[in-house]
């Protein structure tokens, strides 16, 4: 049976009465209505305590009713959709919500950790630091985790979210944060004049303040302005007003970050519907109208539940209808906070007293007092009598001392206003400060950005107005749009005076910044211990670190702290205001970037057919490449390799390729530019041949290699390894635009364009003999060795065909149009049958190359040079090239360098692993005699024996030697014998047949 | 940030590449080792307007000379190097 709402109002409010809410929090089930919030429901319902605190485990009730509650944090939902640190004042009520409060152990009423506060000293400022410096493995083992069970902020679900977020870019003139009067009339002004207008509230409906204050403009109510106000932005198509919607940060260039709640206010999104949308918008120009916030004073008990701001009691009283009390007092020290007094009486509730700390209270609010039969007190609130269950008695200490105590059940409290100055600020911005009403307001802003209204300082309803008529017209002009805007909406301005008060003396803890539990005292005793400066005493006490970033605590805390050093409050200055204004989940800055659309995934052309053979894929960055094809019968990848290489060195087979990546060089300039870029000659090679090439970086280390054939006499094609394809892509532009302007040559990267495959193995003509033209000559002397030219293809279509060889066997590689790459693979299995043609994966394909003793990723290592790769004689010495002065240096041509060489295992028996340290025999490895580390190994089914390579000082001298290999990691010692890197047909026989 | 590519027009962060500096200028075949590490290693840590090198990767591929101002990013001039586009230079 849901809770009967006892303190809900009989009427008003923006409520929808028509439809009754379940929910349930702590396992109690309550009812709402549509258009709550999960704390305008829970006050309905009389619930004052609804969570715990983070240090002290005090009992905490709701204090604001905007997204800078720092006490009303609760875990909503539950299971994988758990989420913690959600603010009830924004979590909108929907139909079997479930909410659990946080921070309390075994129940919120029961709390054991409360004890926290009978030893509240050691709790106080700088506590991590004082308390658990030594020693310092205890850090981990016992006060960390003791930490974290008494002070938590929630739990997450633990499990992965299951809903999906979404990004998505917006562009506009003009972009307008918050709906209230100031944000509304700058869409008109901005809207009527012709430009593009997003405009993002925050709440889940527009109006800002207008839907709790009220008020009259143009004459009308304000609740009919407002719907006049939204028909006429509605009918403007370029016009765009988002609900549910934080502008939380400002980027360069005009570029903004908001959270749009697409579905938070559902129990779980529709289906194929996003739960959050991350929008990046770009506007010429930003009118902030994000508004103010009201601030607490600091007394002693002022975080007992029932104290709350005064304006969000009148939110609660005027837009929900719920009465966080029945007999209310009010403590304030501005105008302002007496319009709580008059929507309470209004409300039919009870007003016990209103403590004003200003010397004077207006003719009008007295006759009020008189009228509501309460008593105005000068002087301030000293103290709260209460507890979990609420506010019993105020204590009220009068202007020239006398005491007086007031009898309550709320206690509502004004401070005055903080204009919302972070949008305005995250550009370094700093806020100055304005006597008038004793608050930062914006100095400046980003450019293209102004702020308007209470966000700019101005409060009154008719100055909000004005403003943001004015910036709205002003930003339009300045996005280039003219038309006519009309007039201004107009209505008057409230009076506004205020006497400074931020803290007020008395017997207790006063809590400057509660999601912290940072109390005046932790900031008096800062100064004490020299952590004066605002980013110390941030850092020293926690005050506004925690998920609400002090919205409510920064400025009292600045104020506190100026006192005690006597200085002003602008001189005691502000911290820095980063972004994001609000939490914002990671899910929606990854938003579809996780699990397997982390990132783009790249489909080699032959992927679909490897995919039907029953290829095993691996992820080389963005490709998925066919690692081998396992056979039934095979018990494990071993077997499959070692029969794939076994079929290339006896019979045929081939390999997808198309992952290098491929660069057509063009131009009369093209040879001079490849001599440039890569270490030796290329102007000088032939057309028809191919060649491999090693570039440097400037600073002398290897950067890439590969093939590089001439097709024509002002056209190369460049072919790069897989990781690098993008890389060297930007790098030859670099060389092409900026180093070298002068040459006539233009680049095209053709990756992607072009299939190819390697086809290795003695049987390799034969196979190919079925695929090209019959008229095309593929003997050794018509196709030699290095040879490179394009070939008709059997049926007409054009190849390119390379006689270049990784595996060390007689080999081709063939380009295709990437289109035609799914049927080479085909073909090339059906015109192979009689040869007993074998596709091989990247596994076979790396097996081979180590066993010829060709140089891959692993050891273009960015740390080798090409003298290290047994390739320093490719330098040329004949002409400039990049990287060729910095790899003289002596350290990079020392003798001593660590060198490629082959290992293979003394023990024949034996499995070498990569990452093994080479040791001198007979020595204590240490980093001392630390001469380098094994590359890349393999089991090499030619050899019959796991062989290897790896990097080795002065090892090309130390060939025969036995060494030690030392793997700590895991656990492994044993001996190997350096040898020549070529294990497989040294002399090159076989690729040249 | 915003990056107006001279040839793709207003283009946002994510499509460009950072590298650095535009300021060193690669010496000559015959500078010697000196004046090459100076052009490899040594930077100006610039509080202020600077001349950067960008690659517009994600669009024309461009190479571009950024003048920006590492204090605020405000960008004052985007230059296509003098290689970059389809001619060649004094063609
Ligand atoms: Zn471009």
């Amino acid at each position: 049976m849901a809770g009967a709402q006892t303190n809900r109002l009989g009427n008003g409010g923006l409520i929808d009465r028509s439809e009754p809410l379940n929910f349930r929090f702590d396992g109690k089930t309550f009812s709402g209505f549509q258009g709550d919030t999960l704390a305008s429901a829970l006050i309905a319902n009389g619930v004052k305590l609804v969570g715990r605190s983070f240090k002290y485990h005090r009992p905490r009730g709701i204090l604001t009713a905007g997204s800078e509650e720092p006490n009303a944090l609760v875990e909503l939902r539950t299971g994988a959709r758990r989420e913690p640190n959600t603010k009830a004042t924004t979590a909108e009520l929907y139909e079997g919500l479930e909410a659990a409060s946080q921070n309390r152990w075994p129940s919120l009423r029961f709390d054991v950790m409360s004890v926290n506060q009978l030893f509240a000293p050691i709790f106080v400022a700088g506590f991590y630091y004082k308390t658990f410096m030594w020693p310092a493995k205890f850090w981990e083992a016992i006060y960390e985790p003791a930490i974290r069970r008494a002070a938590g902020l929630g739990r997450a679900a633990g499990v992965a979210d299951p809903d999906h977020y979404d990004k998505a870019w917006a562009h506009c003139d003009v972009l307008i944060a918050g709906s209230g009067p100031a944000g509304l009339a700058a869409a008109l002004a901005a809207g009527r004049s012709g430009a593009r207008v997003i405009l993002c509230e925050e709440d889940f409906a527009f109006g800002g303040r207008l839907l709790s204050d009220g008020g009259t403009i143009d004459g009308l109510p304000a609740a009919e302005w407002l719907s006049r106000t939204l028909a006429e932005l509605a009918a403007m198509p370029d016009v765009r007003i988002m609900t549910r919607t934080t502008l939380f940060g400002v980027y360069d260039g005009g570029t903004y970050g908001a959270l749009e709640r697409v579905n938070d206010h559902l129990p779980s999104p529709p289906e194929h519907q996003v739960r959050q949308r991350m929008w990046r918008i770009v506007a010429k120009r930003c009118v902030v109208a994000a508004g103010a916030l009201e601030r607490p004073i600091v007394f002693a008990g002022n975080d007992t539940p029932g104290v709350t701001m005064a304006s969000a009691m009148r939110t609660y009283v005027g837009r929900y209808a719920a009465a966080p009390a029945k007999r209310i007092a009010l403590f304030t020290n501005n105008e302002d906070g007496w319009r709580t007094v008059e929507t309470a009486l209004g409300a039919g509730l009870q007003i016990a007293a209103v403590i004003d700390a200003r010397p004077d209270v207006s003719p009008a609010h007295r006759s009020l007092a008189s009228k509501g039969g309460f008593p105005v007190l000068h002087g301030s609130v000293t103290g709260v009598d209460g507890g979990k269950d609420g506010v019993k008695k105020i204590a009220v200490s009068l202007t020239g001392g006398a005491r007086a105590e007031v009898e309550a059940d709320g206690l509502a409290v004004s401070g005055g206003w903080n204009p919302a100055v972070g949008l305005t600020s995250y550009h370094r911005g700093r806020p100055k400060w304005r006597d008038d009403i004793a608050a930062f307001v914006p100095d400046g802003a980003p450019p293209g950005m102004v702020a308007a209204g209470a966000a700019n300082g101005d409060f009154g309803l008719g100055i909000c107005l004005a403003q943001g008529f004015a910036a709205g017209a002003a930003a339009a002009h300045h996005a280039g749009h003219n038309g006519k805007a009309g007039t201004a909406p107009v209505a008057d301005d409230e009076a506004f005076s205020l006497t400074p008060l931020w803290h007020v003396t008395g017997k207790g803890k006063a809590f400057v910044d509660y999601q912290h539990d940072v109390t005046a005292s932790d900031i008096e005793l800062a100064q004490r211990e020299g952590f004066e400066s605002v980013e110390h005493l941030k850092r020293y006490t926690t005050l506004g670190m925690a998920t609400d970033q002090g919205k409510t605590s920064n400025v009292a805390g600045l104020a506190i702290m100026a006192a005690v050093t006597g200085k002003s409050i602008p001189e005691t200055g502000t911290t820095i205001y980063r972004p994001p204004y609000v939490p914002v989940a990671i899910g929606a800055f990854a938003g579809h970037h996780r699990d397997e659309t982390f990132h783009a995934t790249r489909l080699t052309p032959s992927h679909h057919w490897a995919a039907e053979q029953g290829a095993v894929f691996v992820d080389t960055g963005l490709w998925k490449r066919a690692q081998w094809y396992p056979r039934a019968g095979e018990k494990d990848w071993l077997e499959s390799v070692t029969r794939e290489v076994k079929a290339v060195r006896s019979g045929v087979g081939f390999c997808d390729v198309s992952t290098l990546g491929k660069i057509d060089v063009l131009g009369p300039d093209a040879g001079a530019f490849l001599d440039r870029v890569y270490i030796n000659t290329f102007s000088n090679l032939a057309v028809g041949k191919a060649r491999y090439g090693l570039m440097l970086r400037e600073d002398g280390i290897v950067y890439d290699d590969g093939t590089t054939s001439r097709l024509a006499e002002d056209h190369y094609f460049l072919t790069t390894t897989t990781a690098k394809a993008g890389l060297v892509m930007q790098h030859l532009e670099f060389c092409r635009q900026v180093l070298f302007p002068e040459l006539d040559v233009q680049l095209t990267s053709v990756s992607d364009q072009w299939a190819q495959f390697s086809i290795a193995g003695p049987k390799t003509r034969d196979l190919l003999k079925e695929i090209v033209d019959p008229t095309e000559d593929l003997s050794n002397e018509g196709f030699p060795f290095m040879g490179a030219r394009e070939v008709a293809l059997r049926g007409g279509i054009k190849a390119r065909l390379f006689r270049i060889s990784f595996s060390g066997e007689m080999a081709f590689e063939i380009s295709v149009p990437a289109r035609y790459g799914e049927a080479m693979a085909r073909n090339l299995m059906l015109a192979g049958k009689p040869f007993g043609v074998t596709p091989y994966g990247t596994e076979a394909l790396g097996v081979m190359r180590i066993e010829k003793g060709h140089i891959a990723g692993p050891e273009l290592s960015g740390t080798t040079t090409a003298a290290d790769l047994g390739l320093g004689k490719m330098m040329s010495t004949k002409k400039d090239f990049i990287g060729r002065v910095m790899a003289g240096r002596e350290a990079l041509a020392a003798p001593d360098r660590q060198v490629v060489v082959g290992i293979k295992p003394t023990d024949r028996a034996r499995r070498l692993r990569s990452g093994a340290h080479i040791i001198p025999k007979g020595q204590t490895p240490g980093p001392g005699n630390d001469q380098g580390y094994v590359t890349s190994v393999c089991f090499s089914p030619t050899s019959d024996q796991w062989i290897g390579l790896a990097l080795v000082e002065r090892g090309r001298e130390r060939i025969g030697e036995i060494v030690h290999a030392h793997d700590p990691i895991r656990g492994e010692d044993y001996d190997v014998e350096l040898c020549n890197p070529v294990f497989y047909d040294p002399d090159g026989g076989r690729q040249r047949g | 940030m915003r990056i107006v590519c001279p040839f793709c027009g207003e283009r946002e962060l994510g499509e460009f590449t950072y590298l650095g500096d535009a300021k060193p200028v690669r010496p000559a075949a015959d500078a010697g080792e000196e004046a090459v590490y100076d052009y490899v290693y040594l930077r100006d840590n610039v509080a202020g307007v600077m001349s950067e090198n960008w690659y517009h990767g994600g669009g024309c591929r461009a190479w571009l000379k950024v003048t920006r101002n590492t204090l605020t990013h405000e960008i004052s001039a985007v230059e296509p190097a003098a290689g970059a586009g389809a001619a060649k230079v004094g063609a």
